[in-house]
């Protein structure tokens, strides 16, 4: 009984400590169930997708101000190091103000996995998969899958050289086919599985987990540019851990659709 | 939903190996000689100094063993490639190439890689001075914001490169992340007065060579090897002008030279001198009295000279067109007292006509690309000096001052000042023979020059504008009149 007893206590608290102070319908884009064949995943086969609606915008500052104001445990000075950095919300003035410079419309970042899976989680939504996160931004404005053109992935690329742009504010780069903003251009997002993808970082070594990837992309003209925006985002996440916070490395949250609800 | 729960379930965090040392626990038979390198013990520990190019640590050879620490930052960061031309660099220690590290056989290097939370990416990095997996790359991938920690006992003496190895590797070395590491042999390196650290990278920007404004990074170029910009240490004019080396007549002068691609294999010269010795590869190998020296992407060499005579001597990779045309030229300033028996000074040091002994008249087709027009006289005397320095440089340097009995000199010109037209047209077409130029006879060649009507206007109002000149404004019209009527 007892621990039955303070599980359901836990449970309690847990969801009382959660309010949910936005309606969120408005602020989400319905996603189509699809298939596409990844890039580079646990294997090279096709993925499914079912339906989902994801946030338009990333998370920002504002909307985690207040999470943290709601949530005490999420406070900077609160939070336990095991599931936060010392980098956790390092620019942040105090536990509950940004720092002159900091924007209220700017993503936020420097979270860690466990406090944006917490967020969306009071929000009653989750973080999106890598499945589902990679199905969506291969989108470009016009195309559902815009990954052979060329402008695509000229655009992610220039990203990685353009300095600080987690200081930029939401939905200023493009809308995409599914009226979802920011998924390349602006800070890099976590993922539910984010570590599923194994990857040292060492991409030589790398090589021998994928001999199709790698080498066979040394021959391959077309898809080697498509390859490279992609790569150094799986290097990314192969660099994290769950209780790291970076500098430009932001969230949004998903949340199922049920499956007899028909898409427009 | 309970999330306590979760915690517990995808806490899987990477496993990042440790890099093992095997050789240490491969050998544990019999008494070892001392000459074994593994075998050497190490004495306390220090912090290593490390310094941004061209400058080099001091001498480091002749002191014992020690633990010996790295701070190494990652900064991705802007900064200039050419005047008036821009580019975001990936770099260890702020600068391009990385900062050197300087080491000796059998030091036990503790390496602190630290990667700046403002930078985009993850690094890491691979030394060529490690035995071990992935020369430490597999055990120095960092986020952004964090910072990884990994030692080696260096075991091999010699001048190595390091660099990133990240994903996508091309990449990551092409924006700028390379350095040298030496290991230095017990005892150290002979005695030299000067020591300088040099080394050659190609990149690959959207727009061509002399494109201004922020450049991006161009992946098809890189992968198809087409070079816009081959320098040294980072940028066009790293060691020109007050950028150059020095030393003193008399002096030993040692280059650590390495080469960090991405492509490019470096045919490294110096014009006017001969290299006494060379650490072929960076190695233990030693050739004397050589003119060339390869060192290949990935590679090194070190090398040493006497200066017996005074004057600049040039830095080239004699691979010639990457060094008139893309950047890959550096000075070496050697002040002191003529040695006639060595060099009389009558004759001319160094001239070079890659292009053959005639002129040459390129086709002036359609094909000109049009650079953003000034407006005002400022703004074409700023675009005159980038056209300047990327073309003119080279013979009528940095001061317009030219080079004795070779090249005539740009300031305070009477044969310039003279004739605006006569100006125009060399430039067009370009000029060979006998001409006097402020009572000194030249008989040279230069070339005609493949310049828009644009940027020869701007240049030489850049010229009339400097050094003495009478300020002649050069407007674009004036050279498309000349080009007009001298039209064959």
């Amino acid at each position: 009984m007892k621990p039955i007893l303070s599980l359901s206590l836990v449970l309690f608290i847990g969801f009382y400590l959660c309010t949910n102070a936005y309606g969120q319908t408005q602020t989400m884009a319905l996603i189509e169930a699809g298939s596409y064949t990844p890039i580079y995943g646990r294997d090279a086969t096709i993925v499914k997708v079912k339906n989902f609606s994801m946030d338009i915008y990333p998370v920002t500052n504002q909307q985690y101000l207040q999470f943290v104001k709601e949530n005490t445990k999420w406070r900077k000075s609160k939070v336990k190091k095991l599931f936060a950095d010392g980098n956790y919300l390092t620019n942040w003035k105090n536990d509950t103000t940004l720092n002159s410079k900091m924007q209220m419309q700017s993503p936020v970042t420097n979270v860690s996995w466990f406090a944006a899976n917490a967020y969306c989680q009071c929000q009653g939504k989750r973080l999106p998969t890598i499945d589902e996160w990679e199905y969506v931004a291969m989108a470009n404005q016009k195309m559902a899958d815009a990954r052979r053109l060329k402008s695509y992935n000229q655009y992610i690329l220039n990203w990685y050289e353009a300095p600080k742009t987690y200081a930029n504010l939401i939905g200023q780069t493009f809308k995409n086919y599914w009226g979802v903003y920011d998924l390349h251009g602006l800070v890099w997002e976590w993922n539910a599985d984010f570590n599923s993808v194994l990857m040292s970082g060492e991409s030589r070594k790398d090589s021998s987990n994928d001999p199709n990837l790698f080498c066979g992309s040394g021959s391959l003209g077309a898809t080697d540019l498509m390859n490279y925006a992609a790569f150094m985002r799986y290097a990314f996440r192969g660099s994290i851990k769950a209780n790291y916070s970076v500098q430009n490395l932001g969230f949004r949250c998903v949340k199922d659709v049920p499956s007899k609800q028909r898409v427009l | 939903m309970n999330f306590l729960c979760k915690y517990n379930k995808i806490v899987t965090p990477i496993a990042i190996s440790v890099a093992l040392l095997f050789f240490v626990s491969g050998c544990k038979s019999t008494e070892q000689q001392e000459s074994d390198p593994t075998k050497i013990t190490i004495e306390g520990e220090m912090t290593a100094e490390l310094t941004a190019p061209p400058l080099v640590p001091k001498p480091i050879g002749d002191r014992k063993a020690t633990k010996l620490i790295v701070n190494m930052e990652i900064l991705e960061k802007e900064g200039e490639m050419a005047e008036g031309v821009r580019y975001v660099f990936w770099t260890f220690g702020g600068t391009v190439p990385g900062s050197f590290i300087r080491t000796r056989v059998g030091d036990e290097v503790e390496f602190h890689l630290k990667n700046h939370p403002d930078n985009k990416l993850p690094h890491n990095i691979d030394l060529h001075a490690v035995t071990g997996q992935g020369g430490g790359a597999s055990s120095s991938f960092v986020a952004p914001g964090h910072e990884v920690t990994f030692s080696f006992k260096v075991i091999n003496p010699g001048l190595y490169v390091y660099h990133c190895a990240t994903a996508p590797v091309g990449m990551h070395i092409a924006n700028g992340m390379y350095g040298l590491i030496l290991v230095e042999p017990e005892g150290g390196l002979p005695k030299v007065d000067k020591e300088y650290y040099i080394m050659q990278g190609d990149f690959y920007t959207k727009g061509k060579n002399g494109a201004p404004g922020l450049q991006a990074f161009d992946m098809q170029k890189g992968v198809d090897e087409h070079a816009e910009y081959v320098v040294f240490n980072g940028k066009v004019d790293a060691l020109t002008g007050d950028n150059a080396i020095t030393a003193k007549v008399g002096e030993t002068v040692r280059l650590f030279v390495g080469n960090g691609g991405p492509n490019l294999v470096s045919s490294f010269h110096v014009i006017g001198e001969i290299f006494d010795n060379v650490h072929v590869e960076g190695g233990d190998m030693v050739n004397k009295n050589v003119q060339t020296t390869l060192i290949p992407a990935g590679g090194s060499a070190i090398v040493d000279f006497k200066v017996e005579v005074p004057g600049t001597f040039i830095i080239v990779d004699h691979s010639i067109f990457r060094t008139f045309n893309k950047g890959s030229l550096g000075m070496l300033k050697v002040t002191g007292d003529e040695n006639k028996t060595i060099y009389s000074g009558k004759q001319i040091e160094g001239i070079y006509h890659p292009e053959g002994g005639t002129i040459q008249s390129m086709p002036n087709d359609d094909k000109v690309v049009a650079s953003p027009k000034p407006v005002s006289l400022k703004e074409r005397i700023a675009a005159g000096k980038t056209v300047y320095s990327k073309t003119c440089f080279a013979c009528h340097q940095a001061a317009g001052e030219g080079v004795p009995n070779a090249f005539p000199p740009l300031a305070k010109s009477d044969y310039l000042n003279e004739n605006v037209d006569r100006a125009i047209d060399i430039v067009l077409h370009g000029k060979s023979g006998e001409v006097t130029v402020n009572g000194k006879k030249y008989n040279s060649v230069m070339t005609a020059q493949t310049l828009s009507d644009d940027e020869i206007a701007n240049v030489l109002t850049y010229v009339y504008s400097n050094w003495g000149n009478n300020n002649k404004e050069v407007t674009p019209a004036m050279v498309a009149k000349v080009r007009n009527k001298q039209a064959h």
